[in-house]
């Protein structure tokens, strides 16, 4: 789904990663840990083309990131579902309409059933009708993550995804990603949380990826 | 075209809602609409009326011309029956005809008062021509007169009605060049607008981008904004303008000379035009900013 042949990235100085080579399978359930500024946000920018590599080869879709055009990079966001390290909400429209604003820019309705079954998955049902601002921490991430899986995407991307959750909080997001992961879907989860890590290998066989000296290094079966 | 067509065609729900709204640059896009298609509407009246102006000097005039003959008292008469005469057998002569001393009086009058004694004065005569559409071939006229009425004098009045005629096409020129830096203006202030809403928006826009939306779909939901209010705008000013110029002073009253500048008849029609090309322009110069402000953000 998502391929990288000695990808290279930087941001105009140096390279800030480097010679990075990774397979990601459907299906599969990876980790990317590394100390903040090492690079985990930039990696994920990476696999849904809001970056482009400075060298090397990276494809989604079997499609090479270069040759995308903007309406083909719009059309791969609809099949990646992205919980950002800010969810990027728009502040003025109400949790649901931002819930289903995948569906809404391609000139689709939610169905009002679903939605409500998505907010209900996520606990936020009765939030519904209230602004982002409005909204916890906690609350404003399971929203994006509810945005994420809107479209039904083939592959999740969540940035620290439980960031500023605590613990009872941040297990029970890692379990709606592990149920999505059980569903077929390929999740990817960059956090420095290793406590995290080990709750979620309890529940499914996760890879841990660790960005070290600039590259990315499969870390060994245990922490 | 096509652009144009979906952008009407589709629906609004949240394309619409998905841009914030946003006071102060919606409320200069009204005024710059507003005050542009005034002012347009001014520059519309001025082509239209310099352009009626030039065509009633060019064409009333052109087809009249006067014949002056001064000669002794005695031998007026005479030289008026030559003059006429010769005019029979001028080929591009509609009509002729030999001005009444109270014809001459009512010319005279407003440089001599009304009691003027025209029988006392020398006066020329004056003889009116009216030519045909095909016109005289007034070097002829002249060589026969001089031959047959060496007192006449032909006047075809291109002396004075040339640089009218050039001045009238100048101005409308002018105006409808008026006209088009009108526009200029007006799509470069709502460039600029588009341009502040759109930065204002840039978050808007990087989550739009996230979750999948196409350039076109949020291109589309600042250019409808924007375009509504170029609408709006300017058809308020539009109207103010048509008003304006429904009351200003006629100009008959100064005499014929001086065509009112204003429309007349179904040229009121013509200010109409101005809401459509300002939304067209308001259309165009958002869209253009959009998508230049969208290659920014992946
Ligand atoms: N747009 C950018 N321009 C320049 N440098 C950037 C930009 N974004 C991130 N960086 C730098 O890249 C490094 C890695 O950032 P990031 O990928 O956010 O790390 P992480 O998510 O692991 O904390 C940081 O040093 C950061 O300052
Ligand atoms: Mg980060």
């Amino acid at each position: 789904m998502i391929e990288l042949q000695h990808v290279a990235m930087s941001y105009g100085g140096g390279d800030l990663l480097r010679d990075m080579s990774l397979q990601v399978a459907p299906g599969s359930f990876h980790f990317l840990t590394g100390p903040s500024g090492a690079g985990k946000t930039t990696f994920l920018k990476l696999c849904y083309a809001e970056l482009l590599p400075s060298a090397g080869h990276l494809s989604l879709f079997g499609q090479d990131v270069r040759q995308m055009g903007r309406d083909e990079i719009a059309r791969i966001r609809q099949r990646i579902g992205v919980v950002h390290q800010d969810c990027q909400f728009l502040d003025h429209l109400s949790l649901e309409e931002n819930v289903a604003l995948p569906l809404s820019v391609n000139r689709r309705t939610a169905d009002p059933g679903e939605l409500r079954e998505l907010l209900a998955w996520v606990g936020l049902k009765r939030q519904a009708q209230s602004l982002p601002p409005q909204l916890s921490g906690g609350e404003r991430q399971r929203a994006a993550l509810a945005r994420a899986v809107m479209m039904s995407p083939d592959v999740i991307l969540a940035d620290e995804p439980t960031g500023n959750l605590d613990w009872e909080m941040s297990l029970r997001l890692l379990s709606l990603l592990v149920e999505l992961n059980r569903m077929g879907k390929t999740v990817m989860i960059a956090t420095h949380d290793l406590n995290l890590i080990r709750q979620a290998k309890a529940q499914v066989s996760a890879r841990v990826l660790r960005i070290a000296n600039r590259q990315l290094h499969l870390a060994g079966a245990d922490l | 075209m096509r652009a144009v067509l979906t952008f009407f065609s589709s629906e609004r729900s949240t394309a619409d809602r998905v841009v914030p709204p946003t006071g102060f640059t919606a409320r200069l896009t009204l005024f710059t609409a507003a005050a542009m298609a005034f002012l347009a509407v001014f520059a519309l009246a001025l082509s239209l009326a310099t352009g009626r102006l030039a065509e009633r000097w060019s064409d009333s005039l052109a087809r009249s011309a006067t014949i002056r003959i001064s000669a002794a008292p005695d031998q007026m008469d005479a030289q008026v029956a030559a003059v006429l005469e010769v005019l029979k057998t001028t080929p591009g002569v509609a009509s002729s005809r030999v001005m009444s001393d109270d014809e001459m009086k009512g010319l005279l009058k407003p440089w001599f008062g009304p009691d003027l004694p025209v029988d006392a004065l020398p006066l020329p005569k004056l003889i009116a021509v009216t030519e045909t559409s095909a016109g005289v071939d007034a070097d002829g006229l002249r060589l026969r007169l001089q031959a047959e009425a060496p007192g006449a004098i032909f006047d075809d009045h291109t002396r004075w009605r040339r640089p009218l005629v050039a001045a009238a096409e100048r101005i409308r020129m002018l105006g409808l060049m008026s006209l088009l830096l009108i526009f200029g203006a007006m799509a470069g202030m709502i460039t600029l607008a588009a341009q502040a809403a759109l930065a204002a928006n840039g978050q808007v826009i990087a989550a739009l981008r996230l979750v999948g939306a196409r350039d076109a779909f949020i291109a589309r939901a600042f250019v409808r904004r924007f375009t509504t209010r170029g609408l709006i705008g300017a058809t308020a000013g539009m109207v103010l303008g048509m008003i304006a110029v429904a009351f200003l002073p006629s100009a008959d009253a100064a005499g014929a000379f001086l065509t009112g500048l204003g429309f007349s008849g179904a040229a009121w029609l013509w200010p109409l035009i101005i809401p459509p090309i300002a939304a067209m322009v308001a259309f165009g110069s958002t869209r253009f900013a959009a998508l230049r402000m969208l290659r920014r953000i992946r």
